[in-house]
């Protein structure tokens, strides 16, 4: 990280490689997310994507992408990966194809398939060190089909399928933990609103070999329900309420890139977001803000902050 | 050229070992897993270059051989029943990428109650994917047609994977005189694969297997699909001629034995028309003019063959090992579909079930098909379809039944 090139915002490449016009909402996370990583990555690249909203990046007969794109299944895509990087390699070896003309396999999924359906496939393409990225922009919940909870969605958020008082009950996954828990090369998590934070975390990853997994926390309009334009303030108060911890696992340590200081109130992230808003009207549940905000403090307390 | 006795699953293997695959994504089930052993035998000790790895599902294994084959290497799978159809899913999808592919299927029956042993219903979910399928009887025909099925997936008037059936133990773990082509000659007979448009490269990047908005887009493609497969029928046609040519081994679309001057035909696939064959034999000593049709194409479906085999024929018999629950035998559908309103149909298709989970068709009950269908000939009515099943079968189920009534009550359950 010490030799890293994007030192300073004005470091970060100037030159916008995705192409616009996509269908994606107006303010999508997910997107920022994505325009940022790819300025680093760069078109010599083949993006296996799962099913969820950025298959419809790439709509016959358009892509945003200079590189290329294989769209797959929901659970699957992982696997996907491994058959392009095992056929790359086969021909790299019998040289059949030559070197430069090498591509990086990156697995491009939702929190649905990243949380869920693909978490074995994920799994499995850690276990056999696929060299590969994954990248997960995760707005937490199954965003493309509206907004149900899914494995990535926070305690008490309300979704399509957790309208009651109480949100959602049930507590978003650790996916960075599980992944880390498998030893793998690099894992990371991201924000669009950072993008020098993020810009390294990409540049870190690229220089490494084997499995590297990002989470790009990924706010989201529609699903949170908040005014597009929002998306930029939305993630920075993420991070510095210490909702979503910059944090990345390398060499078997878990540092924090970016530790809030001071730490602002989670309310101030929450009452953002119409997904949040009957935590605070018509009365404000007291006990729930209390325990959102406790297990903020724990988490931190626990990485000693 | 060697002769060797080899198991089905070992003709499998070595038909992928003479196709120089160069990939074998993999996941064990039985008893498709000596296939995949016997590949990783031969890539340990250097006898074969491919590279073979474990998925953790038949879905990821699937998914894992599309993306490899439309990355531009000659890829080679196996699987079976459960596994079949836990890569469904995948089967329509990398069939949609014209990814061309072999998939070795040995045939079991699908749970539950869970089985081991053979029937058709798991290839015959797998019928509309796109996968074109060649269905096997004999260990030598398990290994000419892995060869076969590469030149037909591979064709540029094609390009779609295609699923090579054997049944599970009959055929899976039976050993047979099996002649082993040398390596040159089935080189000869099969090249290496050309994969054309397949590739990823950093120079000429493309977009695979990307959405379509609309019904417009996606028929044009799902069509594209659909004359791909029928296209398959003359190109089946061409490489089985040329297999003939270089091997001596004729495999026709649709197998056919003493159907010339036949009044009854059995239509059956598979390892169980070897049985339908032998019941032939004795039906023709005992003068009755009777024959065997036995599709080893069942995607594309040879209509056009059925239909000219068949012209004139007084009954057909379709002996299924499948049952398409609430309907009957999908063979019998199939047939049906493509001897309707066609000049010289046989007036009468008889539909009987048989085989299920492994069951014996035994050669009685030959008989007995022949001369229902006979019967129903003369008659000038279709019988109602048959689900095969004997009283000493049935005794042997009452028996158990009586058994887990006894163990119940010893355990204080009220039955």
């Amino acid at each position: 990280m010490n030799e890293t090139v994007f030192r300073r915002m004005k470091d970060l490449p100037s030159t916008h490689l995705l192409g616009t016009g996509t269908p994606m909402c107006a303010g999508c996370g997910g997107l920022e997310a994505i325009h940022e990583i790819y300025d680093i990555l760069g078109g010599k690249t083949v993006f296996v994507n799962a099913a969820g909203c950025m298959t419809l990046l790439s709509v016959y007969p358009f892509t945003p992408f200079r590189g290329s794109w294989l769209y797959t299944a929901m659970a699957s895509a992982p696997a996907g990966a491994q058959g392009v990087r095992d056929a790359l390699d086969i021909l790299l070896a019998q040289n059949r194809l030559d070197p430069a003309e090498d591509v990086e396999v990156v697995v491009l999924t939702g929190d649905g398939a990243a949380y869920g359906m693909g978490l074995s496939a994920t799994s499995a393409a850690i276990e056999r060190g696929l060299d590969f990225l994954y990248i997960c922009y995760d707005n937490e919940g199954y965003g493309n089909t509206g907004q149900q909870y899914s494995g990535a969605t926070p305690h008490g958020a309300r979704t399509a399928t957790s309208l009651g008082r109480q949100g959602f009950r049930g507590y978003k996954k650790d996916l960075f933990a599980i992944w880390a828990a498998h030893r793998p090369a690099y894992v990371a998590t991201v924000i669009g609103a950072e993008p020098l934070d993020l810009a390294r975390k990409i540049e870190t990853a690229r220089s490494l070999r084997g499995p590297r997994l990002i989470i790009a926390l990924s706010p989201c309009p529609t699903g949170w329900d908040y005014d597009p334009k929002e998306t930029v303030a939305i993630g920075k108060l993420a991070v510095k309420t210490g909702v979503w911890p910059l944090q990345e696992y390398v060499d078997g340590q878990v540092a924090h890139t970016k530790v809030p200081h001071p730490r602002l109130p989670v309310e101030e992230y929450l009452k953002t977001q119409g997904r949040f808003a009957h935590l605070f009207s018509p009365e404000r549940n007291e006990a729930l803000l209390a325990e959102i905000q406790a297990r903020v403090d724990a988490y931190w307390a626990e990485a000693g902050d | 050229m060697t002769r060797r006795l080899l198991t089905g699953n070992g003709a499998a293997a070595w038909g992928a070992r003479l196709a120089g695959v160069d990939y074998v994504p993999a996941f064990p089930i039985t008893p498709q897993t000596e296939i995949i052993e016997t590949l990783a035998d031969w890539i340990d000790r250097g006898e074969l270059a491919g590279r073979l790895v474990t998925l953790e599902s038949e879905h990821s294994m699937i998914t894992a051989a599309g993306a490899a084959a439309v990355t531009g290497v000659r890829v080679f799978s196996a699987t079976s029943s459960q596994g079949l159809l836990y890569a469904m899913e995948m089967l329509y999808t990398v069939a949609g990428w014209r990814a061309p592919f072999v998939l070795v299927n040995v045939s079991r029956g699908l749970a539950a109650p869970i089985t081991l042993e053979p029937d058709h219903n798991d290839i015959l979910a797998a019928r509309d994917s796109g996968f074109l399928q060649l269905h096997c009887a004999t260990c030598q025909e398990v290994l000419d047609s892995v060869l076969l099925a590469y030149r037909l997936a591979e064709d540029e008037r094609v390009r779609l994977p295609v699923i090579v059936n054997l049944d599970g133990f009959y055929l899976s773990f039976t050993r047979e005189p099996v002649a082993i082509p040398e390596p040159e000659a089935a080189r000869r007979f099969l090249p290496p694969f050309d994969p054309e448009t397949n590739q990823f490269r950093a120079s000429a990047p493309v977009s695979q297997a990307v959405a379509v908005l609309g019904g417009g887009p996606y028929s044009y493609f799902r069509y594209e699909m659909q004359l791909a497969a029928v296209n398959a029928l003359t190109v089946y046609d061409e490489v089985a001629g040329d297999f003939a040519a270089a091997f001596g081994r004729t495999y026709a679309a649709v197998e056919d034995y003493q159907s010339h001057d036949a009044e009854v035909v059995f239509v059956m696939m598979g390892s169980f028309a070897i049985k339908a064959r032998e019941a032939v034999d004795r039906l023709r000593e005992a003068g009755w003019a009777v024959g065997l049709l036995r599709p080893r194409l069942l995607r594309p479906f040879p209509a056009g063959t059925f239909q000219r085999l068949l012209a004139g024929k007084r009954g057909v018999a379709v002996v299924d090992q499948n049952l398409s629950l609430g309907k009957g035998g999908v063979l019998y559908m199939e047939l049906a579909s493509a001897l309707y309103g066609q000049p010289g149909a046989p007036p009468v298709l008889a539909s009987f079930i048989g085989g299920l989970g492994g069951r014996d068709i035994g050669p009685e009950e030959f008989y007995a098909m022949a001369r229902i269908t006979r019967q129903a000939a003369e008659a000038g009515r279709a019988p109602p379809p048959r689900l095969l099943y004997t009283l000493e079968e049935l005794r042997e189920v009452r028996t158990l039944q009586a058994i887990a009534a006894v163990e119940r009550r010893s355990l204080g359950e009220t039955p």
